[in-house]
């Protein structure tokens, strides 16, 4: 029996996202009286890996393939199951963003385990397997009973918290079959956003809607994002219309986020909306009308004009923080 | 070829969500069902591939697992343009029993592309498409944002942290779909709708998979305590909070 977690790098580095994962494994792995193998597919910098075991992980398996550059569902899951036999693994952790819910699907099917993606606590029983996710796109919360031996899950971002628990790190080697016929994803090209924050990673969001009136005048909301080193995000009805990259757009058919704070300009405030963003710690809303929705979800609110009061929090944080 | 759309019966996305007192199930009365707003988006792009593709794609497929009641979703399918309906009679218990029940059709009935939202807005499982590409053993490519035919090969553009990836891949291919894959999802007309009538549709009896997981208790969230104003003109004061509380500067 173990638990083992899929440790996904970017360049080589590891985000807050993979710590979250090792501190929850770590916490798991506690509540099993089991162990956690921690499984890096591809060429992560040494002093990365080391880094792992500040948050409670023991054991590393680091593969090294070149088929592990570009990602394909139908090889990383043949490793992946090839890792698990190995360890003797029966619970699987991955992390609820892209690369997370395209493998841990595919490794559930083929395992036969059950698979409950979106993941917010520790367990609420391990014998029968008993744990919490969200659905309805956070308007609500299930407990979600595996009728399997093994359990594939994804954790929500910002569920759990990374802590510090320093342990001492085992490198394990484990001979590995890379079947490189397996691979059938080619890539053409790669192009990166040019974001200073991403939207994925940020702790601070300061988004707008409609209510900023067009693209010309998102400047109020790069600039309040840039005093507080946040991410920009954007509703549907912006992206669509162009003002703004899709990749910005959050809510129920966009990105789900969950920062520490989430900062809603020019936003009414429509349930697919909120779904995205009601899981921030803190949402503060400006908003002109005094009677918009977004005030029921936010915490703090100013009824105003957005191109007024954004620049002047902009001056007043920037003073604060001189 | 021939191109293959999941679609999920889902709740409005308006929805007040709702369920049983004694919180073991959805409490569906009153409730508005819609093709799930992925399966929507996929739909419309398969149509548009099929419109642009000069007869090399000559068939769009709707297929859903459900209950008779889902009838009236796929019918909504057929009528924005799709060619015919499948709908597998079986209760969408989880996602690993839609997956195989979907495969073992599939496994019959073949086709080049098929399509796949990213997750259903309901259960939000981010699973079959996954499940359904391990199945049938084909490959499979996830948070698919955008594709195009092109000399009989599909590349597929996928989201990642921080970027996109363009990718070319063999058939058959499973794309799982977000947001960005088409614009707008399409509107049926008059016409549509009255097509739709005598558009095939076929049901299925179901192989009888068995779920892996069930649902066993829901909850709502605990209601969230009032929002605090603060006047336009006292700036100052929010600056505090974000200083003292929130701890953002
Ligand atoms: C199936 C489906 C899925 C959807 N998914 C999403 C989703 O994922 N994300 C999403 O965001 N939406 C989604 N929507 C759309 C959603 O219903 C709303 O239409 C959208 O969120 C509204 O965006 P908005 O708040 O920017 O615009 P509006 O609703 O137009 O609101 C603009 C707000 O700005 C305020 N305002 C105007 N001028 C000023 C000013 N100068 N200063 C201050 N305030 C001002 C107004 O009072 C108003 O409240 C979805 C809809 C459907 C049907």
């Amino acid at each position: 029996m173990s638990v083992l977690i899929y440790i996904e790098h970017w360049d080589g580095k590891f985000k807050k996202s993979s710590y979250e994962l090792v501190s929850y494994a770590y916490a798991m792995a506690k509540q099993m009286q089991t162990n956690v193998y921690g499984l890096v597919l591809g060429n992560a910098e040494a002093s990365e890996i080391d880094k792992l075991a500040e948050y409670g992980l023991e054991n590393v398996i680091c593969l090294n393939h070149n088929a592990f550059q570009v990602l394909d569902n139908q090889l990383f899951t043949d490793v992946l199951a090839q890792v698990a036999e190995k360890v003797q693994a029966n619970v699987f952790l991955f992390a609820h963003n892209n690369t997370g819910k395209a493998l841990s699907s595919r490794l559930a099917a083929r395992l036969k385990a059950g698979l409950i993606s979106g993941v917010v606590a520790l367990p609420d029983s391990i014998s029968p397997f008993i744990i919490r996710k969200k659905l309805f796109t956070g308007k609500a919360t299930a407990q979600v009973k595996a009728n399997t031996e093994k359990v594939v899950l994804t954790l929500s971002q910002n569920a759990f918290g990374v802590f510090d628990n320093k342990v001492a790190l085992n490198k394990i080697s484990a001979d590995i079959q890379v079947n490189e016929a397996l691979a059938q994803t080619k890539l053409l090209d790669t192009q990166k956003f040019t974001a200073k924050v991403l939207l994925t990673d940020a702790e601070i969001v300061v988004s707008g809607g409609r209510g900023l009136k067009g693209p010309e005048n998102w400047g109020v909301i790069e600039e309040l994002a840039d005093v507080l080193g946040a991410a920009t995000a954007c509703t549907r009805p912006v992206s669509d219309e162009g003002w703004r990259p899709h990749h910005e757009h959050v809510g129920q058919t966009g990105k789900i986020v969950a920062p520490m704070l989430y900062v809603a300009c020019g936003i009414s405030g429509a349930i697919q909306h909120v779904a995205g963003i009601s899981s921030s710690k803190y949402i503060i809303a400006i908003n002109k009308d005094a009677e918009a929705p977004i005030f029921e979800a936010a915490d703090y609110g100013i009824v105003g004009d957005v191109m007024q009061v954004l620049p002047e929090l902009t001056k007043k944080i920037k003073e604060v923080k001189k | 070829m021939k191109i293959l759309v999941c679609i999920s019966n889902v709740p409005d996305t308006t929805t007040k969500i709702k369920f049983t007192a004694d919180g073991k199930q959805f409490d569906a009365t009153g409730v508005q069902w819609i093709i799930n707003p992925w399966d929507e988006l996929a739909l419309t792009r398969a149509l548009e591939l099929k419109e642009a593709s000069n007869g090399l794609i000559d068939n769009v497929t709707v297929i859903n697992v459900g209950p008779k009641e889902t009838e009236i979703t796929i019918r909504k399918g057929l009528a924005v343009g799709a060619d015919n309906a499948v709908r597998i009679d079986a209760n969408p218990t989880d996602a690993y029993a839609v997956a195989f029940e979907l495969a073992k059709y599939i496994e019959t009935h073949p086709y080049d592309l098929i399509l796949v939202g990213i997750e259903s807005s309901d259960y939000n499982g981010n699973a079959v498409g996954g499940m359904l590409a391990e199945l049938l053993n084909i490959p499979n490519v996830s948070a698919v944002s955008g594709i195009e035919l092109k000399d009989g090969k599909f590349e597929v553009v996928r989201e990642i942290d921080g970027g996109k990836q363009i990718l070319s891949l063999p058939t058959p291919l499973i794309a799982v779909v977000q947001k960005g894959i088409a614009k707008e999802p399409r509107i049926a007309s008059m016409r549509g709708v009255m097509a739709a009538r005598t558009k095939p549709f076929e049901t299925v009896a179901a192989v009888g998979a068995s779920p892996l997981t069930e649902y066993v208790h829901f909850e709502l969230p605990q209601p969230k305590g009032k929002c605090k104003m603060i006047p336009a003109d006292q700036l100052d004061e929010l600056i505090h909070v974000l200083h003292q509380e929130i701890k953002a500067i």
